[in-house]
């Protein structure tokens, strides 16, 4: 089946080309197939917020987007280029328009926070000492935090700290694109919504686009212009696409699909059954 | 080639029926044998090209000096305590486990030239290298583990930056520039606890004992150990950061990398210490051809 006209959802009719293109994405791990035909779109200055349950590939996915992991089949393109006949060189270069902000945020323990936000500036530009100061003092403002926290290391900040601060480091090299994997979990209601307040000021800046990976329903209303759903392979049959919803956050609470629905209200349904089922079969093996 | 772990396999076609009965259970081992051999041959093929990346990232492009000095400093610096103490005791134990042997055959004023030949041709390099593999090498599969399992691995890689470069190359450089220096500090701490013990508790004499070591050692030896020392600190350092590089999940992937890339670099020094013996003895005889000194 023609996985393009089998999720025409998930692409979107524009003059313009997109930023980022998906085509027929499939990755899998050993035996184990994690994504499958996989086709989207994603316009420049638009926010695609990926939502679905664990283990269904959403971070799979966004890393597939970035190149760190490569697809069994399928490709991924970036301003029309294909990441996977780049060279490393070329994939790392192309790198420094994406910004990746992480679940656990993935700060580098040994340096400060200072030193963390400035690393891509001192990777990749020549400016001088003062100047990328000046740069990652503007970015400690943009997100929030503050002074004080330029000389601490990771371990010594809150965990809402440190994903402003992944934020901040991400941000450091103007990106065009923004994929942020979890960026809200563990994080209290308050913090949560301080991040999301983030996300939709980085928003603001000219031709960003961003693409949130989530299982908070708050956030994905809140931030998306866009919102696909992706589901567990294991729970769909041979021909069945993975991504089972792909609309506006409006559309998705007209949704009437059964697993749409049983995900946005959070309910466990005969999940548990199935789990333990699961279980003892494993066991019995 | 990227450093990501997380290279997908493509996609496998359906396995064949399996035959039963004894056939099934005589495929099965030989599957078994197929699996675990082909599984071997992937896993030296990738530390091998591991190793070609980082010596390629080497020449590629200088090292930043706040990223190189703090790796010198943690592996040069911090190692030499316990590689100058452990060089004195086996200095000593050398004397004392050689002493009764010597003794009797009345040759105990040549004491000096066995513990010293054994030191700064084996005992120095090894134990320098075992020192180095059991402080350094683990701690930098745990480290470099817990940046895998923490992503900041992945980080490095999305910000553009060559993991090799910024995590391997300075540990590389760290490992292969001191452990000639651990090696000499080794070997001048246990020439110093063997003649200690020799000449204060043993009671040989200062002038014989010396004097049969400077008969009998030669800067071969000396150099041959140095010589040794550098495989020795680039096993070390390639293995650690490989089983690093290619950590497990959580806590326990971190302790299994830290505990495996001390048993793969010690078995690793002691099979590169075999080799190089025996090449050695063999480029030793052929700038010696009177052959090898006699110490009895």
């Amino acid at each position: 089946m023609n996985a393009t006209a089998r999720q025409p959802v998930a692409r979107r009719d524009s003059a313009e080309p997109p930023l980022l293109e998906v085509a027929e994405l499939s990755v899998q791990f050993g035996t184990q197939q994690v994504l499958r035909d996989i086709t989207l779109d994603l316009p420049a200055g638009e926010t695609l917020v990926v939502i679905g349950e664990s283990g269904c590939g959403k971070t799979v996915l966004l890393k597939s987007l970035i190149g760190l992991v490569r697809p069994t089949r399928g490709e991924v393109r970036f301003e029309g280029k294909s990441l996977s006949g780049m060279r490393d060189r070329e994939l790392a270069h192309l790198r420094t328009k994406y910004g990746f902000v992480f679940q656990g945020a993935a700060l580098f323990d040994s340096m400060t926070i200072a030193d963390n936000i400035a690393f891509p500036l001192r990777e990749h530009t020549r400016i001088p000492a003062a100047e990328a100061d000046a740069i990652v003092k503007s970015l400690l403002d943009e997100v929030g935090l503050p002074r004080s926290a330029l000389a601490k290391k990771p371990v010594e900040v809150s965990g809402g700290m440190r994903k402003r601060a992944g934020l901040a480091r991400a941000l450091a090299l103007d990106p065009l694109l923004i994929l942020y994997d979890e960026p809200t979990t563990g994080l209290d209601p308050i913090m949560t919504d301080v991040v999301n307040e983030l996300i939709l000021k980085v928003r603001e800046r000219p031709r960003v686009t961003s693409v949130v990976v989530t299982h908070d329903m708050n956030t994905a209303r809140k931030v998306a212009d866009r919102i696909i759903m992706l589901y567990p392979l294991f729970r769909l049959g041979p021909g069945d696409p993975q991504i089972v919803f792909a609309g506006t956050p409006e559309d998705l609470d007209r949704s009437r699909d059964p697993r749409v629905r049983q995900f946005v209200e959070g309910r466990a349904g005969s999940r548990l059954t199935e789990l333990r089922d699961e279980q003892s079969l494993e066991e019995g093996r | 080639m990227s450093t990501t772990p997380e290279t997908p396999t493509p996609e496998l076609p359906a396995a064949p029926p399996q035959p039963g009965g004894l056939s099934g259970w005589f495929a099965d081992q030989v599957a078994n044998v197929g699996g675990f051999t082909m599984a071997r041959v992937a896993a030296i093929g990738d530390v091998a090209i591991f190793s070609l990346q980082t010596v390629g990232w080497l020449f590629a492009r200088r090292q930043r000096r706040d990223v190189l000095l703090p790796a010198l400093h943690q592996i040069g610096v911090m190692s030499l305590p316990v590689v100058a103490l452990t060089g004195l005791f086996i200095g000593m134990v050398l004397a004392v486990q050689s002493y009764a042997q010597f003794k009797a055959l009345g040759l105990q004023t040549r004491l000096g030239s066995v513990i010293n030949l054994s030191l700064v041709r084996e005992l120095g390099p090894v134990l320098a290298a075992t020192m180095l593999a059991g402080r350094v090498g683990s701690s930098m599969a745990a480290e470099l583990g817990t940046m895998r399992v923490t992503e900041q691995i992945d980080a490095l890689e999305c910000m553009g930056a060559n993991p090799i470069y910024y995590l391997v190359v300075p540990r590389f450089i760290g490992c292969l520039l001191l452990i000639p220096a651990l090696t000499i500090m080794a070997d001048f701490m246990g020439v110093l606890g063997g003649y200690l013990y020799s000449h204060l508790i043993l009671g040989i004499d200062y002038h014989h004992y010396w004097e049969n070591s400077r008969a009998y050692v030669d800067a071969f030896d000396f150099l041959m150990g140095i010589f040794k020392s550098l495989f020795f600190g680039a096993a070390i350092a390639l293995v650690s950061c490989h089983h690093g590089f290619h950590c497990g999940h959580g806590a326990e992937g971190v302790g299994k990398a830290a505990t495996n890339a001390f048993v793969h670099s010690f078995v690793l020094i002691l099979l590169l210490d075999l080799f190089l013996g025996i090449w050695l003895n063999n480029v030793h005889d052929f700038f010696r051809p009177e052959g090898p000194r006699r110490l009895l």
